[in-house]
């Protein structure tokens, strides 16, 4: 069977698709309002020397991502964990060969790198303006608005996303989570 | 050389995967495998099935180890037709 089919399979018997996505948004979302936010720091302090905010930015996105990996890992199997044994209480056998014994124990690690590398990968789209700058591309506007650029793209889609997830409309959608981006912008202006 | 035509099987299995996806799975154990399941009791985790597999030639173990993979258990055979190579 197709390691596709098969991860499927397991997400399908645990009903864990929905756990996927949601810690993808959730944490998704973490990662993008936490680079807005150190880069609108770093913008209002006028900050100039990319490499340091580079360097601050992909410490905090590592951090997101092994923090992502870990805590849902740790959580997700440990709940895997009590729903095998009771599963296996009630049919009476050892379910460890089955189809659900795989599951118990590559659901967790597959939502946990869903977990962490939602919020390492958007991150890292929102630092790549300071990216292509420090190698010398020209880009239309200063760095650090290009990265705030890219945050707000970034929150947006995952708004949009989520409204496909609910069925909500998902300009609406968008809209709100672009309307929280704008508010942390603006909370953080409040340092200046 | 005995050929196994038909089982009726007794199988206790989890909810999922669901009853549809069991048969896929028991069919595809073999080139001419016909599976019809009938769900008999649900219970809070389990549900039990009678299955009725058919077919030119069935392998009882790959049958066996398919209901063992959705994480089923197989309580009984009910009911068998084998057949002679050259019989009907």
């Amino acid at each position: 069977m197709h390691w596709l089919h098969r991860a499927r399979l397991w997400l399908d018997i645990t009903r864990s698709q929905g756990i996927a996505r949601r810690y993808f948004v959730v944490n998704g979302f973490d990662g993008a309002l936490t680079m807005l936010g150190l880069i609108m720091g770093f913008a209002i302090s006028g900050a100039s020397d990319l490499s340091v905010v580079l360097n601050a930015c992909l410490g905090a996105a590592i951090a997101l991502g092994v923090s992502g990996v870990s805590s849902a890992y740790v959580s997700e199997a440990a709940e895997r964990r009590k729903a095998l044994a009771e599963l296996e209480a009630a049919m009476g056998k050892e379910l460890g060969d089955s189809a659900h014994g795989h599951a118990a124990r590559w659901v967790p690690l597959l939502i946990a790198l869903v977990n962490g590398a939602a919020p390492l990968f958007i991150s890292l789209f929102i630092l790549l303006p300071l990216w292509l700058a420090r190698a010398g591309v020209a880009l239309p506007w200063l760095p650090l608005h290009t990265a705030l650029g890219c945050a707000v793209v970034a929150v947006f889609l995952l708004g949009v996303f989520l409204g496909r997830v609910s069925g909500q409309h998902w300009l609406r959608s968008g809209l709100q989570t672009l309307f929280i981006a704008l508010l942390t912008m603006g909370l953080v202006l409040l340092l200046e | 050389m005995i050929n196994v035509k038909r089982l009726v099987l007794d199988v206790l299995k989890p909810h999922h995967p669901n009853a549809l996806e069991f048969a896929h799975a028991i069919a595809a154990t073999g080139p001419d495998c016909r599976v019809q399941v009938t769900v008999l009791e649900v219970d809070e985790k389990t549900e039990t099935l009678r299955v009725e597999v058919t077919g030119s030639a069935l392998d009882f173990g790959r049958v066996h180890e398919a209901i063992g993979q959705c994480g089923g258990s197989l309580h009984s055979i009910d009911e068998v037709e084998v057949c002679s190579d050259g019989g009907a």
